[in-house]
């Protein structure tokens, strides 16, 4: 759904190029369920791939070989194990050397298309088939979620921000701001994943604004590393209200509430708040 | 044309300025950086109209590459060793993009122990990966098979990428004179690259590097990569005989030397059959009917040359300069196999040498021609023949010593 928004924001004279991730059996030999191209490169290396694009759209309208009404706009598409782990590298290189492209990041906090295994993007408490609870190690995963915002941030891009379904103009309207500017402009989504998040697809939507209403999923945008909250929700609600739904975090509440990882969660999400000045 | 004294790795350069390459993503890595350093000097100082990126790893480089190939340009990357290995994975998927991508890759053995020095397992782990590869022994060959190559690739009947090879340090940093074609002629030969079938552009999407589903579909269009590959050889062909009239310098999937009454073939690759001609011609003095088999194709593997050359042969010892751990040298089995079903098969003998730049002495020739003798007259062979001199063991038992002795210290 992220994704229909974000291409509807874009326009048609547009090319995905992807990585590894579930979108990747979007696009099956001999049908594409895209109006506008793709190229699929592999795990690591989309923002390379974006790279090799953009600059050959340059330099063949630049030499005249192509007219510069066949221009695209260059899209990566990854999900959140090659954008938070995998991939660094390649965009670390594109951020660098300022791409003019776009990136969409599917974030479902784990990888999913294999079934769900813990990622740099797994918050913690979460179970995941690499981080099942049990006697020895009874919270799932014992890793907070790497914080790729920052990390992104840290480049220095023209645009970045945090997505979600559930805001649909938020969404649209970042995009437009994002577009007034060359160079990288970056997006993460937060994207529920029923088969690994143990959800009701038909709970998918109020999932992703819970995560916002709880504050666990901040809704964002850095302007050149200036950031700006779009979303802050007037009162949060407890992050239990958001995990308690999910079979991912079922363990943390049955058969005994794991009440210090609980505390733990909160903590983060309310130190996030008061760091930004919006909890007090 | 002009005549210069260039490197191995200035001699690609040159070849890759004559082709006008649109774009050029670069990572360096001993031995091959002169190369890009070179072109990066040229694009400078205005004298190539090219864009040029330095990437974040050789991954990303040939990822670009080949995603600026499948846009449309023309593109050109180079690489060696860890930096080829590093960007396996890419290797495989750019072949499968069907671009015409070329790159130069300056053989250096493999890590570990890790070394700077070549041999030829770098470029023969890439060996059935789709990319066609043209192996060279001389500067000149490294010039002239670049602007091969490009026309190989972008041949609508081939369409595959091609990995042009020379070794490390023998060749990469050798000075040789060379003949440096003129820019006219060279776009008389190739044309601009005008791809019908690998290009974005607004007005017609396209969906490229797409998955398929169940093994059929998968079959199918690895199947068609290899009859492409097949159908090089005969496209190959016409070029390097086109390519031999317009600058007189010809160039086949193999080359004989002293072979056609040789009784005594030997087999090998790269810049070192220099070092095996001379050895050819020591034998001839001593009245041994000796000859060399250079391969320079080895993707496409020109079976039928070969056969042809080598059949009747009382022996044919081929010398890998690269070695299959467990099973030995890989061109032996390559070689073995065409000639297997022969009536006129010679008898077939494996030699090991060269690894991580380790010389092969004349001594070492000597005992190789006396083994394919001896086989002969045994009327067989087995086992692989690890080349490796007594001053050799020598020095590598005192560096053992010292190895020992500072454990203790």
């Amino acid at each position: 759904m992220t994704l229909r928004h974000c291409l509807k924001a874009l326009g048609d004279r547009v090319v995905i190029v992807n990585a590894a991730s579930c979108f990747t059996l979007l696009a099956i030999y001999p049908l594409s369920p895209f109006r506008n191209s793709w190229l699929y490169t592999a795990m690591a290396s989309a923002p390379a791939g974006a790279q090799g694009v953009r600059d050959a759209l340059d330099v063949l309208i630049e030499k005249g070989k192509l007219d510069f009404e066949e221009d695209l706009k260059v899209v990566v598409l990854t999900g959140d194990g090659s954008a938070y782990d995998m991939g660094l590298s390649s965009t670390s290189g594109a951020l660098y050397r300022n791409l003019d492209f776009y990136y969409i990041c599917y974030d479902n906090e784990a990888y999913g298309n294999t079934g769900f295994q813990e990622s740099g993007a797994t918050p913690l408490g979460s179970k995941t088939t690499t981080t099942p609870p049990g006697e020895r190690h009874p919270i799932g995963s014992e890793l907070p979620k790497k914080d790729l915002f920052e990390i992104w941030k840290s480049h220095r891009p023209p645009y970045l921000a945090t997505i979600s379904p559930a805001y649909p103009i938020d969404l649209i309207n970042k995009f437009r701001r994002a577009g007034q500017h060359r160079g990288p402009k970056l997006f993460i989504s937060l994207a529920p994943c029923p088969p690994g998040w143990g959800t009701d697809p038909s709970r998918s939507v109020d999932l992703a604004k819970l995560a916002v209403e709880t504050g666990v999923w901040a809704l964002k945008e850095a302007v050149f590393g200036e950031v700006g909250h779009t979303v802050v929700p007037k009162r949060f609600k407890p992050v239990e209200e958001y995990l308690r739904g999910q079979g991912r975090f079922a363990h943390l509440f049955r058969p005994a509430r794991q009440e210090e990882t609980l505390r733990e969660i909160q903590e983060r999400v309310d130190e996030y708040w008061r760091l930004h000045k919006l909890l007090l | 044309m002009k005549r210069e004294m260039l490197t191995g790795n200035a001699a690609a350069a040159w070849g890759v300025r004559l082709v006008e390459v649109d774009y050029v993503p670069v990572y360096p890595i001993t031995p091959q950086t002169e190369i890009i350093e070179t072109l990066a000097g040229w694009i400078s100082d205005g004298m190539m109209d090219t864009r040029f990126v330095t990437m974040d790893s050789e991954h990303s480089m040939i990822t670009a590459a080949g995603a600026a190939s499948a846009t449309g340009a023309r593109a050109f990357t180079a690489t060696s060793s860890q930096g080829l290995l590093y960007g396996f994975e890419m290797i495989y998927t750019v072949a499968g993009w069907r671009v015409p991508l070329v790159m130069v890759n300056v053989s250096r053995g493999l890590s570990s122990p890790i070394t700077l020095e070549p041999d030829h397992n770098d470029i023969l782990a890439i060996r059935d990966s789709g990319f066609l590869q043209i192996h060279c022994e001389t500067c000149q060959e490294v010039l002239d098979s670049i602007i091969l190559a490009y026309r190989l690739a972008e041949d609508e009947r081939v369409l595959l990428p091609v990995m042009v090879n020379m070794d490390g340090f023998y060749l990469s940093f050798t000075r040789e004179p060379v003949e440096i074609p003129n820019l006219e002629e060279v776009r008389e030969f190739l044309p601009p690259y005008r791809p019908k079938h690998a290009f974005f552009m607004a007005s017609q999407p396209m969906a490229q590097g797409v998955a398929v589903l169940g093994g059929p579909a998968y079959s199918y269009f690895k199947y068609q990569m290899h009859l492409a590959s097949l159908k090089a050889l005969e496209v190959y062909g016409e070029i390097c005989a086109e390519f031999e009239r317009e600058f007189r310098r010809g160039y086949g999937p193999v080359e004989g030397y002293m072979l056609e009454d040789a009784e005594y073939a030997l087999v090998m690759a790269g810049s070192f059959s220099t070092l095996g001609k001379k050895a050819v011609k020591r034998a001839r003095d001593k009245g041994i009917r000796a000859g060399l088999l250079k391969l320079r194709l080895l993707r496409p593997f020109p079976e039928a040359d070969l056969r042809k050359a080598l059949e009747g042969k009382k022996a044919v010892a081929v010398l890998d300069q690269n070695i299959s751990v467990g099973k030995g040298g890989i061109l032996y089995s390559e070689v073995a196999s065409c000639l297997c079903n022969s009536k006129k098969r010679p008898v077939l003998l494996s030699f090991i040498g060269g690894l991580g730049g380790k010389n092969i002495s004349p001594h070492e020739f000597e005992f190789l021609f006396e083994k394919m003798i001896e086989a002969f007259e045994e009327g067989t062979s087995s086992g692989t023949h690890l080349l490796y001199t007594e001053k050799e063991w020598e020095e590598m038992s005192l560096l053992k010593r010292t190895a020992e002795n500072e454990g203790k210290a």
